[in-house]
């Protein structure tokens, strides 16, 4: 099993209360599988993600990614984790606006020591960046961004591929386009896909849907 | 509606107090190091115009020597005469390690001494005078004067007032004559007949005497300090555009973070011209706060700092300063009008950016690569403009304004080009690093250098004022003191009472076979200004010591034969002599220049001829002072057998390591005040950098979000923004240090041969280099240090912000 979330709890303070954001969620996911959580704003969708991606602390329960405990990890253990096994694709893209697209797609890959030229070459060519390759940010589109974004996260092989409403930035036709190219590479790579997504129409598309409410799976 | 967007605008100050502290900061800052300078020149000025009254005073037609040797039975021979005359004697003495202009006139008949003591009346003017002959007879002298020397004129009473300058001292001639032992001689006949002499008493005066006019004091403190002024004010003036430099990106940054804010206000019915008025309201109270805590700053900084530029003054020029500060209304004005200006022009751009760009264009933090290069471009293009008008200024104005438009156009031109030449260095740089961080801290760097660029261009402007300022201090000192032991090559200096024991001790010293070097001389007042002329004996020392600048071949062959003249550096330049040229001087002079030597740190000319040419064209000069040629082991045994056979005293013998040490501590205080403010400045550009990465820190949440996201720990994002910082001030040292250098040779060269009259050689001090560069990467350390600090503590909620939409 690539993810294993086993009751993991999670509470922020609010007025000096401990308001719990997660209680007791667990889900597992395969290799080459995907799943879509659903839920509403606020339903501690992205706060899961978050949990899952190694870049904040649980209260309670426990996630393991390929096999690895996360509650046993320190931060540069977690850093690690993060470089070598997980990616993860934002809906504001997050991509580094000082690096060119070439530079910005293969550089999770050379931090996890796995860069492979080919493989760049392929997924660039699969999202059709190749003629956008010297290009900044700043001179992309929102789909452009978002398919380097999706690029950049492939590009380093992760065993785990975490995206937070990775279409939510686009309009519908760039999205379903943007969604169907993610979900290729995904299968062919043998890549875990956790999706956090608002729509319904989405989350059909992949293999497993869960629903968060109030901090609970349905 | 004004109102209300008014207090809208300023509730950003609310969420941003430490922006706010900073702006206002760095505003007084640049305000209080202008101040504190404006302040100083001011008092030194109020000196100088006190001084040159006082010397005025004394400036009335009379009769002079045209040879120096005016004695009182000349003034006995002329009043029997039948001339109206009243004698004056003018000399320098030293007591307590402090040299004092002092000046004897005839109580009694001169007419200007009541002037002295402001609003006397004449029952005590009256009373003044008697106290002033009575024996112990007084001396009028300024308190600062007389609270470092009094103790040295236990046998004169000294009366005080701020009417006589300090370093200045006046009394009866009686007096005068016998504390500069000068029994004999008179420097001027002050004339007291009504209207012009008649033509046959002029024609009837000795050869040696003529009348003068008034209108010849021969130097004006005002003009010789003048370039020291426009170093100290070029100094505060840099310090000042540093300062607006931290103003400038403070506001910059503020006016990008509201531009949200301004959309609302517009969008609310808000009018532009209403937001601008708004602005300008918000920037000039910020500015007069700013003002009022300068001032304070700067009242203080100037009352630091006078001291030093008093010794600075006194060492360079010997012109006195008052030690204590006044407050003035022209520098309290000129300060609050150049703070206001200061702000204008720092939020002038940002007023601009406002005006030109789509009011409802979102705010961005992101790098615009392209814009950005572009405004890099036309910055280089206008600093390379300004270049090309610095050589041209000193190629075809030249001279000292020549010299500092160059320094000016030099510095601000190559500032500007500062951020074209590090966008492309760091490109090259991002180019060449296979390794992923290195690659990103590369292209980090570039897109910090907007945020970043003024300050690093104020730490470039400090960091080439450290360097051209320490290399000219530094190789002044090093000539100096080169000059010095060619300069003081007798081992023993002895003074004599007078001309009498003068000769008495020459004949002793010479029976005991020592090697004698009579030190004589002559002032002549010539239209160029006053020449001491040397006479020198034909002996090795000066043939293998005196420091020429150029030299006829058998130079000193020909100045024994008494074929011609050796003049000092200064001399030949403002009489502007070469080789072979022949100097203005009585007949009778040897007057063809045979060599040029140097002769730092005096600011009237000299000359040198042979002794036999002195002694014939000047008899009477003074024989109290040689120089001993020995060995050091016999030194205390002559002191002693000099002290019991003339009972001479200790002070009148002194060895030669002693001159040279405290030549050089008077050297080493004179350039303490610029130590001090070559510091200041770099402090105020390492402020600057701590205060653009501060400020710029909530900017860089995402771009370091993603990386962290990545797997890069915020320990190593942390110790990437050090590298970061650390980098780009190591590449501004890197490209400060040509500038430096050439700052280096424009204050030696140019500057330094305008101001003062000699052309120093440049020396390089690699290892002050590398002091200065590292002390801008501790500066740059330390500025970086709070914002990695914040980085490694940042919870991870906070950089989790990047990633949501709410953002």
């Amino acid at each position: 099993m690539v993810l294993t979330v086993s009751n993991v709890t999670k509470t922020i303070p609010q007025s000096g209360l401990e308001k719990p954001i997660l209680d007791q969620v667990s889900l597992q996911l395969d290799a080459g599988k995907s799943l879509a959580l659903t839920g509403e704003s606020g339903s501690g969708k992205s706060t899961l993600l978050h949990l899952i991606g190694a870049l904040d602390g649980f209260d309670g329960g426990e996630i393991q990614i390929d096999g690895c405990p996360l509650s046993a990890l320190d931060d540069g253990s977690r850093s690690a984790l993060r470089r070598s096994k997980v990616s993860i694709v934002f809906q504001q893209f997050n991509i580094i606006p000082s690096l060119d697209v070439a530079a910005n797609i293969s550089l999770h890959a050379k931090l996890a020591k796995r860069h492979d030229p080919q493989w760049d070459t392929e997924l660039v060519r699969r999202l059709g960046l190749s003629p956008l390759m010297s290009r900044y940010p700043e001179q992309l589109s929102g789909g452009q961004q978002q398919r380097v974004a999706i690029a950049r996260a492939l590009a380093m092989r992760p065993k785990l591929l975490l995206a937070d409403e990775p279409t939510g930035s686009l309009d519908e036709e760039t999205g379903d386009a943007v969604l169907a190219l993610m979900l290729e590479l995904v299968a062919e790579s043998q890549t875990a896909l956790f999706l956090v997504t608002h729509s319904p129409g989405i989350a059909a598309v992949l293999d497993q849907q869960l629903h968060l409410s109030n901090g609970r799976l349905t | 509606m004004t109102r209300a967007a008014l207090v809208a605008l300023l509730s950003h100050w609310r969420q941003h107090h430490f922006q706010l502290g900073v702006l206002i900061l760095g505003l007084a800052l640049a305000t209080a190091l202008w101040m504190a300078v404006q302040a100083i020149n001011t008092q030194a000025r109020s000196s100088y115009a006190k001084a040159e009254g006082y010397v005025q005073q004394f400036d009335m037609p009379g009769l002079v020597s045209t040879s120096n040797s005016l004695r009182v039975s000349d003034y006995v021979a002329l009043k029997r005469a039948g001339w109206a005359l009243s004698p004056m004697l003018e000399g320098r003495m030293r007591r307590a390690g402090q040299s004092i202009d002092i000046i004897g006139v005839d109580l009694l008949t001169t007419p200007r001494i009541s002037g002295a003591v402001p609003s006397a009346t004449e029952a005590e003017t009256g009373e003044l005078l008697l106290s002033m002959l009575r024996s112990p007879e007084g001396l009028l002298m300024h308190p600062d004067t007389a609270a470092a020397v009094s103790e040295a004129f236990a046998d004169a009473r000294i009366h005080l007032t701020t009417e006589v300058p300090n370093g200045r001292a006046i009394g009866d001639i009686s007096t005068v004559s016998r504390l500069l032992d000068e029994p004999e001689k008179l420097t001027r006949l002050i004339y007291l007949g009504q209207g012009q002499p008649s033509l046959t008493a002029l024609r009837a005066l000795p050869d040696h005497i003529q009348f003068e006019a008034t209108g010849t004091s021969p130097i004006d403190p005002g003009s010789l300090t003048e370039s020291f002024h426009l170093n100290l004010t070029a100094f505060g003036f840099l310090s000042f555009v540093v300062g607006l430099f931290i103003v400038q990106g403070t506001v910059g940054l503020a006016m990008e973070q509201r531009r949200g804010l301004f959309r609302t206000l517009r969008c609310l019915g808000l009018p532009f011209r209403n937001l601008i008025l708004i602005l300008v309201i918000e920037i000039s109270i910020i500015a007069l706060t700013s003002a009022c805590i300068g001032l304070i700053i700067g009242y203080f900084l100037a009352t630091a700092l006078l001291p030093g530029v008093a010794v600075t003054l006194s060492g360079l020029y010997g012109v006195q300063v008052e030690n204590s500060l006044t407050v003035r209304p022209e520098w309290i004005l000129s300060g609050l009008a150049m703070t206001l200006l200061g702000a204008a022009i720092a939020s002038g751009y940002a007023f601009y950016s406002l005006w030109r760009l789509p009011i409802l264009q979102a705010p961005s933090t992101q790098a615009r690569g392209q814009q950005i290069l572009r405004n890099f471009n036309g910055w280089a293009l206008t600093g390379a403009g300004l270049l090309g008008l610095g050589c041209l200024s000193l190629l075809l104005w030249g001279g000292l304004n020549g010299g500092f438009v160059f320094l000016g156009c030099i510095m601000l031109g190559t500032a500007l080009l500062l951020p074209f030449c590090l966008w492309h260095i760091l490109r090259i740089g991002q180019r060449l690093t296979p390794h992923p961080l290195g690659h990103w801290l590369w292209a980090d760097a570039r897109a910090q250098l907007p945020g970043l660029s003024l300050a690093l261009m104020a730490l470039m402007l400090a960091l080439a004022t450290n360097i051209g300022v320490g290399t000219m201090v530094s190789s002044f000192r090093l000539t100096f003191s080169e000059w010095l032991d060619q300069r003081l090559s007798s081992e023993l200096y002895v003074t004599a009472r007078d001309d009498t024991q003068g000769a008495a001790l020459l004949h002793w010293l010479e029976v005991r076979d020592l090697r004698v070097l009579p030190i004589r001389s002559q002032v002549l007042q010539q239209p160029t200004g006053q020449i001491t002329i040397y006479g020198v004996r034909d002996d090795p020392t000066y043939r293998d010591n005196w420091p020429m600048l150029e030299a006829q071949p058998k130079v000193w062959d020909q100045l024994a034969d008494g074929q011609g003249i050796l003049v000092s550096e200064q001399l030949a330049r403002r009489a502007d002599l070469s080789l072979g040229d022949r100097i203005e001087l009585p007949q009778g002079w040897p007057n063809r220049v045979l060599g040029i030597y140097s002769d730092y740190g005096n600011p009237h000319g000299q000359a040198i001829v042979s002794m036999p040419q002195l002694l014939r064209n000047a008899p009477e000069a003074p024989n109290q002072r040689f120089g001993l040629r020995m060995d050091l082991d016999e030194i205390p045994n002559l002191i002693k057998d000099l002290q019991e056979v003339f009972d001479l005293e200790r002070e009148n013998i002194t060895e030669q390591g002693k001159i040279k040490a405290a030549s050089k501590r008077i050297f080493d205080q004179t350039f303490g005040v610029t130590d001090s403010l070559k510091l200041l400045t770099l402090g105020v550009a390492s402020f600057a950098i701590f205060t653009s990465l501060a400020t710029l820190w909530s900017q860089r949440l995402p771009q370091l979000g993603p990386v962290w996201a990545m797997g890069v720990s915020r320990r190593t994002l942390a110790m990437i923004d050090i590298l970061r910082s650390l980098l780009m001030a190591a590449l501004t040292a890197l490209l400060a240090l040509p500038l430096g250098l050439v700052l280096s040779w424009a204050l030696l060269v140019v500057i330094n041969t305008e101001a003062f009259g000699w052309r120093l050689p440049v020396y390089l001090f690699p290892l002050d280099w590398l002091w200065l560069t590292s002390l801008s990467l501790l500066a740059a350390l330390l500025a970086a240090l709070l914002p990695a600090w914040r980085l490694f503590r940042l919870q991870p909620s906070e950089l989790l912000k990047v990633f949501s939409s709410e953002r």
